[in-house]
């Protein structure tokens, strides 16, 4: 058997499985869609002594519309956000973000909040959270609290969530209808990690930009805002947008890196260009609509 | 370590059976329960092979637990056709069009599109073509499938860019 041993239990609330994480004290790994565990328990990268395995929790596989926003349960497979109404209705970028996890077979399995949890940098929905401004709750057996999105990820792999913590929703800011998104993701085949990869959202009032959300993926240790990219494009009259200038604002805030996938540099300039094309191609439909 | 007692149909046919909670599906659809049409190329997700039906939906059989299956309907490559003597449609459109030379890759990339066209929805060829992203072939260059795919999907080399 490849996996090194562990004990499995598959509890069927949020309690017991809260339970199950104190009473391990660091020694358990939660299991969700297993898309990226089980791989890692297979090369036995990963020997935890425990593993919670969730899928059985009836209570965390829901997306329900709730005061001012959408809140998502984290058993919610990637393929169920791609065929989900509500979500085609209030978070487009999200699902348009979703079909690019992975592939078919992977998405079938995989969910939002096991992607949320890993924390993987070039991963698409990590970054879709923190540029629409999410938030992550989270629960043991000391707390129920809430993570902001921008706040959870603290290096690659490395979250904010406690070896006792389940993540139970994660839960988006209401966008109105009419937002405009943002999406585009390079990478070499369908399903391989973003060399880099900008997710965001952009709300127009009478032709003026009243809102931004903004993250790059693959650009950096972690999801990054493009803060400053956000804060020049708020206010702006949609007519006289200066895209060369705003997409230089956005990379100053990203980090890449050099790997054997890509330069820094590369990956700098392709993202530049993608920003670029992104928001005027955004744009030039909105127009015509 | 854990064992678990877990009762799941495959391919219609009751199984029960007591698994550690390491096992893996694939391995033990092919070592415990001899479905050996569950090919096991990568087995960390990545080839596609191993790609089998549970509960509907195609998935990687490497990248579940076995106990994961418990009171699942699991379908294999063995499940398909009718009787021995006869090929599944998806098949047969492979064996037309050449889409297989050493055949290792075959039964997962015919159970994803067994899983995408049993359904009452029947997805176009852009569809199908997409979810081949997930499946790795060395042997045919993918033509002979996407011809296979395009014949299912009842649309003409033509068409297609």
């Amino acid at each position: 058997m490849k996996p090194a041993p562990f004990d499995y239990y598959a509890p069927k609330s949020v309690e017991e499985a809260c339970a199950l994480l104190a009473e391990a004290g660091g020694g358990a790994t939660v299991l969700a869609g297993g898309q990226t565990l089980l791989p890692l328990l297979a090369l036995r990268m990963s020997q935890p002594f425990v593993v919670i395995d969730i899928n059985r929790i009836e209570s965390l596989k829901f997306v329900s519309r709730a005061d001012g926003g959408t809140r998502i349960g984290p058993v919610v497979r990637q393929s169920e956000i791609i065929s989900n109404d509500i979500l085609k209705q209030a978070l487009p970028v999200l699902v348009t973000a979703a079909q690019h996890v992975g592939h078919h077979q992977t998405r079938n399995r995989g969910t939002i909040g096991g992607s949320i949890a890993l924390g993987e940098p070039a991963a698409e929905l990590p970054a879709t959270a923190v540029a629409l401004g999410a938030s992550i709750e989270v629960r043991s057996v000391r707390s129920v609290k809430k993570i902001r999105a921008e706040e959870m990820y603290l290096g690659p792999y490395a979250t904010a969530l406690s070896s006792d913590e389940l993540i139970t929703s994660i839960d988006f800011p209401e966008w109105p209808v009419n937002t405009m998104p943002l999406f585009r993701e390079i990478a070499r085949r369908p399903g391989d990690f973003a060399l880099a990869g900008l997710v965001g959202a952009v709300v127009i009032e009478s032709g003026r930009i009243a809102r931004a959300g903004i993250a790059w993926f693959g650009m950096g240790p972690t999801p990054i805002k493009a803060r400053q990219a956000e804060a020049a494009l708020v206010g702006q009259s949609i007519g006289s947008l200066d895209a060369q200038r705003l997409a230089e604002l956005a990379i100053a805030d990203a980090d890449p890196f050099d790997d054997r996938h890509a330069t820094a540099e590369y990956r700098r300039t392709v993202a530049r260009r993608i920003f670029v094309r992104t928001l005027s191609e955004a744009l030039k439909q909105r127009q015509a609509a | 370590m854990s064992e678990h007692k877990i009762e799941l149909s495959i391919n219609g046919r009751r199984q029960r059976a007591t698994v550690e909670g390491r096992m893996l599906l694939s391995d033990f659809l092919r070592v415990d329960a001899g479905y050996t049409g569950v090919h096991v190329g990568c087995e960390h997700g990545v080839c596609g092979a191993c790609t089998v039906i549970v509960d509907g939906l195609a998935v990687r059989s490497c990248l579940m637990l076995a106990v994961q299956a418990d009171r699942c309907k699991v379908t294999t490559v063995e499940g398909l056709a009718a009787d021995e003597n006869s090929l599944h449609p998806i098949q047969q459109a492979m064996r037309d069009e050449h889409a297989l030379q050493c055949g290792f890759c075959t039964p997962g990339v015919v159970m994803t599109l067994a899983a995408l066209t049993g359904g009452a929805e029947k997805p176009d060829a852009e569809t199908l073509l997409a979810s081949m992203s997930g499946h790795v072939c060395r042997c045919t260059g993918y033509q002979g499938i996407r011809r296979a795919i395009l014949k299912l999907a009842g649309e003409s080399e033509a068409k297609q860019p």
